[in-house]
């Protein structure tokens, strides 16, 4: 009476009309970020020199820099970016939580931990190696977490935050006494431990990339479903959604995905926690566009941070753990309040 | 043509340790509206979420048209008993039709298109609950009134033809429970389902239900249709209330008016 209804059979096209352009603008800031990668750092290189080196015709060491420095550290990038992101909006999802994150539960500080007493105790020394005990140590604190959490059967999401921050306190804790008692583990774990895309050779990226893939597969699987989950448990199961089951293969995407990530890069705050927080900010909360915006949102924000830390203290750099984690904080402190509200 | 009957053999329903529902047998009837009432804490919402397959049985089964609801994929139910909570989660900045499209999930499949059917079951049930004018607005900035009448559009879009409403009206005031009540009146009157609702209010069970399912301490103490069920010894039994019951002047349906209690709080006072 008040409005005309759809035409029926109307595609949900106000929908696409408005999300396409914003993924491509969103896919062209990813690329001017890429570039700025491959082009930005101690030595900055012209754009000219950085697209003749990506399209094999480049000389000189400018062209070595970006082809063998930079674009591997770019691809990292990438690839992590899009897992931490990814895992975020699912961790989000699952819980209904909008503190979970990979950082918030846990799951990095757990990651971490299996591989600096792997390190220290097994005597490892390439990442390719540290990827089983990042698995098994990202689920592990999920496990722990989620244990922590449950309450009369089910998750409270205040409990689940808090568990999971003190036991992301205890693992750092734990992971820095390992490191103490061994300088070679110190030597050798310090580094990865910061957070860091610098020195990651594409050898290290490949072993890793099943496991994202994989893990993003399963996360768009369960995009609709995350969706009715989002209504609560018993509104979700009488909608036909196998809640049990959809919680399970959520968290196996998040192990997969920031266990991944965290074997490659080391642990990296917050990234998993914004991303999916600035695509629903723009695109809203339906998970099958929230999860492929992170895949773009989560490059996006770990390539920003990371030129950002080449930038700041030139010729030094910071390591994107630890950027990501200064811009990171407030960001966290901000939607905490807004959940408590 | 399936009748929607659901009847219960043997149930048991627990939580944790207590169990709350025991050794229960119930017949619903199709095509009707039942009102399941009862003290607090009498198990009646637990009931529901039996009812709902939201719990698991200790013991004994839940049937719909004599099929065991514990025996068929989430889906085929789901396709046909829609269930709104008492209450849901309504997440943060969603509009009136994205709540409602999600209605549509057990009719959907991976990477099938939304369809022309499901479009048409959105913009119904949206008109039907006079959410239409709303279906832009965030539902969390919503009245309560409007709010329940956007959730009962997505139990619609559901397009299940028993539907099951756990205290639809708690949280509204008057005209709201009247308006939500009214609704599902003309949801089984023009729509053909069949409603199961747990209701507080015994005079609203007895005007807008055909069948009353009275309960305490996790058993019926009485079920039928509501103007043979209802009376004053009834009502002392359960709710432990002296009254009368007089007939509805508006519908001729009981009513329970409590007796002065004027009287007995002098008493019951300590002097």
């Amino acid at each position: 009476m008040v409005r005309q209804a759809a035409p029926p059979g109307a595609q949900p096209s106000p929908r696409v009309r408005r999300w396409a352009p914003l993924f491509l603008i969103g896919l062209a800031a990813l690329a001017l970020c890429a570039a700025s990668s491959l082009a930005l750092g101690a030595r900055s290189v012209p754009l000219s020199t950085v697209v003749a080196a990506v399209f094999g015709d480049g000389h000189g060491r400018d062209a070595l820099v970006v082809t063998g420095l930079r674009l591997p550290r770019t691809a990292v990038g990438l690839a992590v970016g899009a897992a931490l992101g990814v895992a975020g909006a699912v961790a989000q999802g699952i819980t209904r939580n909008a503190l979970a994150a990979p950082t918030t539960l846990g799951i990095n500080a757990g990651a971490g931990f299996a591989v600096v007493t792997a390190i220290y105790g097994l005597h490892l020394s390439r990442p390719a190696e540290y990827v089983w005990f990042a698995f098994a140590g990202a689920a592990a604190a999920a496990l722990f977490a989620q244990a922590l959490a449950r309450r009369a059967g089910d998750i409270d999401p205040v409990r689940l935050a808090l568990g999971g921050t003190v036991l992301q306190l205890v693992l750092l804790s734990w992971t820095s006494a390992v490191m103490l008692a061994s300088k070679r583990t110190l030597d050798e774990a310090r580094f990865w431990l910061a957070g860091s895309l610098a020195g990651r050779s594409l050898d290290v990226l490949w072993p890793m990339l099943p496991a994202m893939v994989l893990g993003v597969v399963l996360a768009l699987a369960i995009g609709p479903a995350l969706n009715a989950l989002a209504l609560g448990d018993d509104a979700a199961q009488s909608l036909g959604v196998p809640v049990a089951r959809i919680r399970l293969a959520g968290g196996i995407a998040v192990v997969l995905l920031a266990g991944a990530a965290v074997a490659v890069a080391g642990p990296i705050a917050f990234i998993g926690l914004a991303a999916p927080h600035l695509v629903r900010l723009l695109l809203g909360n339906d998970h099958r566009v929230l999860i492929p915006g992170c895949l773009v949102a989560g490059p996006l924000l770990l390539l920003a941070a990371d030129v950002l830390g080449r930038v700041v203290v030139r010729p030094a750099e910071l390591e994107v753990g630890i950027v990501s984690a200064f811009l990171g904080a407030p960001l966290l402190a901000f939607l905490a309040r807004k959940v408590a509200r | 043509m399936t009748a929607n009957q659901l009847s219960t053999r043997g149930l048991e329903l627990r939580y944790g340790a207590k169990a709350v529902v025991q050794d229960l047998d119930l017949e619903l009837p199709g095509d009707a509206v039942t009102a399941i009432v009862g003290p607090n804490a009498c198990g009646k919402s637990t009931l529901l979420r039996g009812l709902a397959r939201l719990l698991d049985p200790a013991a004994g089964t839940v049937a719909l048209d004599g099929a065991d609801i514990h025996r068929m994929p989430a889906r085929a139910l789901a396709r046909r008993m829609g269930l709104l909570p008492q209450q849901p989660v309504t997440p943060e900045a969603i509009t009136v039709e994205a709540l409602v499209r999600l209605g549509r999930f057990p009719h959907q499949r991976l990477l099938a298109p939304w369809s022309a059917a499901d479009q048409a079951a959105v913009e119904a049930a949206l008109e039907r609950t006079g959410t239409l004018p709303l279906r832009d607005q965030h539902v969390d900035r919503l009245s309560g009134g409007q709010r329940q009448r956007a959730w009962i559009a997505l139990a619609l879009a559901q397009d299940t033809e028993l539907l099951l409403l756990d205290e639809p009206t708690t949280f509204l005031d008057l005209r709201h429970q009247l308006d939500v009540l009214d609704l599902v009146a003309d949801l089984h009157t023009d729509a053909g389902r069949t409603v199961v609702m747990v209701l507080h209010d015994l005079g609203q069970a007895a005007r807008y239900a055909d069948h009353m399912v009275v309960m305490k301490d996790g058993r019926p103490a009485a079920a039928g249709p509501p103007g043979e069920v209802l009376d004053a010894e009834l009502v002392a039994s359960v709710f432990d209330v002296d009254c009368r019951i007089v007939p509805d002047p508006e519908t001729g349906t009981p009513l329970v008016v409590p007796r002065d209690r004027a009287g007995r709080r002098t008493a019951a006072a300590p002097a």
